[in-house]
């Protein structure tokens, strides 16, 4: 499974690679980094990526992870891939919004992968 | 011809003048009509028939004129004029008994008699104008008086409405000036209220700035402490167990510090999540709505519920419950879960306080917590309820009672309490229920918060 993970934080990228070490090494999953939403889209649009999931964060400079949601959401002719967004402790707001946008999923920060790697098992057996 | 007529005439004039027909209770008019009727009468009849017989009358009517004139009191006026005839009466009386009893004699020394009744009729010319004088000066004299008499009735007039109008003046005054010191009183107050709010309300946004500043490092800190133990574990069950036995029993020894050391840093990062956490919470924005409820029982729930909380960690306390609680409360719109939290909160604190001081203290110390409820008044004469919490417990010294409410102020032990429930409590009282707050406390000896919502 080929997961987009998009945030402007730096340090989530050592995280991944670290929590998910065995998965990487495996084969049973790739990461790929955008730091903006700018970058996602552009890594999107290029055509050759097999992305199912994206992991976005919300607030980032310049494009929002809310607006790159009503991006990928709004492009047509590529199959729509997964989307599940990461939100503040107490962000309701953009949950709601998010929901209204066409995000499949949510996490809330701070990131619980133990949690994450139950929604990957269960979006890999049923998904 | 004889004067006394004439005399008569002047006399009942100057009487008729001066009586006042209101005091005496007869027509002085009518009397005096008569009187002046009679004189002329007398006079005509003396000039028609120079009789020494109907002299004789005449003066006989004057002389009983004259006689009343001295003794009824309301004509005391005329004793004056009477007084100024009474020489010449005297000496024409005198000249006439003389002639009747010795014509001779009278004869002899006519010219003696004749200057006496000049000499009277003089008198009562010289007199009647002397008393006119006196009478004139007299008569000004009591109209200056009567007119200083109405001038000082004015004054005096004038001197008790002033004095009333004084008294009124004096009494506004006095109002206002109770009415302005209620005011500055009300002034102060909201002064106060307003500077601590402000200043609650700007440590409450930095609170909430800093929170979100701090949740992001924290996060990092958590996750990568977590990873770490991870990656530990998995070093130990895999490379590990590829080591000579001598380096790998040091290794192994460094990697169980290491992994010490992460689960400290992950559990006082997890520490800080949680007061991240409360900051947070401080600052949020309630999403439920205010609405009508039963105060009473939410009291009553959140009491229960913090007493309960409190027996399921430490077994062995226990603590006497007192409710007193307004069976028609006024209805105010709260939002419940925001207005549960701060009862929650103030009961925690009364349980812990009255738990800290039967450690304290021992013995027969009997713990209590009391809440009750009741209608009130708002300041703005707004109806109102009022929540009060008290406790017997160790109360809040002097010296901190105006800390409590301030963010991260707490007198628990580390760990134990945050300093964020009073200060949080405080916002949702103050902010989102337009209401008040306040302690009252004595050292040792009790505490009581004491909540005010007024209907909105």
């Amino acid at each position: 499974m080929r997961i987009l993970v998009v945030d402007d934080e730096e340090d989530i990228q050592p995280l991944f690679k670290q929590r998910f070490r065995r998965e990487i090494r495996s084969g049973e999953v790739t990461f790929d980094f955008a730091l903006l939403g700018e970058d996602a889209l552009r890594y999107l649009e290029s055509g050759d990526s097999r992305v199912v999931l994206i992991l976005s964060d919300i607030n980032m400079p310049g494009m929002s992870g809310l607006e790159l949601l009503q991006r990928i959401r709004g492009a047509h002719g590529t199959a729509p891939p997964f989307v599940m967004m990461i939100t503040a402790y107490d962000d309701e707001s953009s949950r709601a919004q998010s929901i209204s946008l066409g995000a499949d999923d949510f996490l809330t920060k701070p990131l619980d992968f133990n949690l994450l790697k139950q929604k990957l098992n269960n979006l890999e057996t049923h998904g | 011809m004889l004067l006394e007529p004439l005399f008569g005439l002047f006399l009942i004039n100057f009487l008729s003048k001066r009586i006042d027909a209101q005091k005496v209770g007869y027509d002085v008019y009518r009397y005096a009509v008569a009187g002046r009727y009679i004189a002329v009468g007398l006079l005509a009849l003396d000039v028609v028939t120079d009789s020494f017989l109907v002299q004789s009358g005449i003066r006989l009517c004057i002389y009983t004129l004259m006689w009343l004139v001295y003794v009824r009191p309301e004509l005391r006026a005329g004793r004056g004029f009477m007084y100024s005839m009474l020489p010449y009466m005297a000496i024409s009386l005198v000249s006439d008994i003389v002639r009747l009893a010795n014509t001779g004699f009278y004869r002899a020394h006519d010219d003696i008699f004749e200057s006496a009744e000049l000499f009277g009729l003089l008198w009562f010319g010289a007199m009647w104008f002397v008393n006119r004088s006196q009478r004139r000066a007299l008569e000004k004299e009591r109209q200056k008086r009567e007119a200083e008499e109405a001038r000082s009735r004015v004054m005096a007039e004038m001197k008790v409405s002033l004095e009333a109008e004084v008294a009124q003046r004096t009494s506004e005054l006095l109002k206002q000036k109770e009415e302005l010191e209620t005011t500055l009183e009300e002034l102060r107050r909201t002064q106060d209220q307003l500077i601590q709010s402000e200043k609650m309300a700007s440590l409450g946004e930095l609170t909430a700035g800093i929170a979100h500043e701090i949740q992001n490092p924290l996060n990092f800190v958590n996750n990568f402490s977590e990873v770490s133990v991870e990656l530990l574990e998995e070093l130990k069950s895999g490379p590990f167990t590829e080591l000579p036995a001598n380096s790998r029993e040091e290794a192994e020894e460094i990697v169980a510090d290491l992994t010490q050391n992460l689960e400290k840093i992950s559990f006082h990062g997890k520490r800080a999540d949680g007061i991240v956490k409360s900051m947070l919470q401080h600052s949020r924005t309630s999403a439920g709505s205010k609405e009508v409820i039963d105060i009473n029982a939410l009291t009553d729930e959140y009491l229960r519920l913090s007493y309960h909380g409190l027996r399921a960690k430490d077994k062995g306390f226990n603590a006497s419950m007192e409710t007193d609680l307004e069976v028609d409360l006024h209805p105010v719109s709260v939002v419940a879960q925001d207005l549960g939290r701060v009862l929650l909160n103030l009961f925690n604190n009364a349980f812990y306080s009255v738990s800290e001081k039967k450690k304290a203290v021992g013995g027969d110390f009997q713990p209590v917590v009391r809440v009750s409820t009741r209608n009130t008044r708002w300041m703005d004469g707004r109806d109102a309820i009022e929540i009060t919490v008290h406790d017997n417990g160790m109360g809040i010294p002097k010296a901190i009672l105006d800390k409590i409410y301030q963010p991260f102020f707490t007198t628990k032990p580390t760990g134990q309490g945050t300093g964020l429930g009073l200060s949080m409590s405080y916002d949702i009282i103050h902010k989102m229920h337009g209401g008040e707050m306040h302690v009252e406390s004595e050292e040792g000896q009790y505490a009581t918060f004491i909540i005010t919502i007024p209907v909105s």
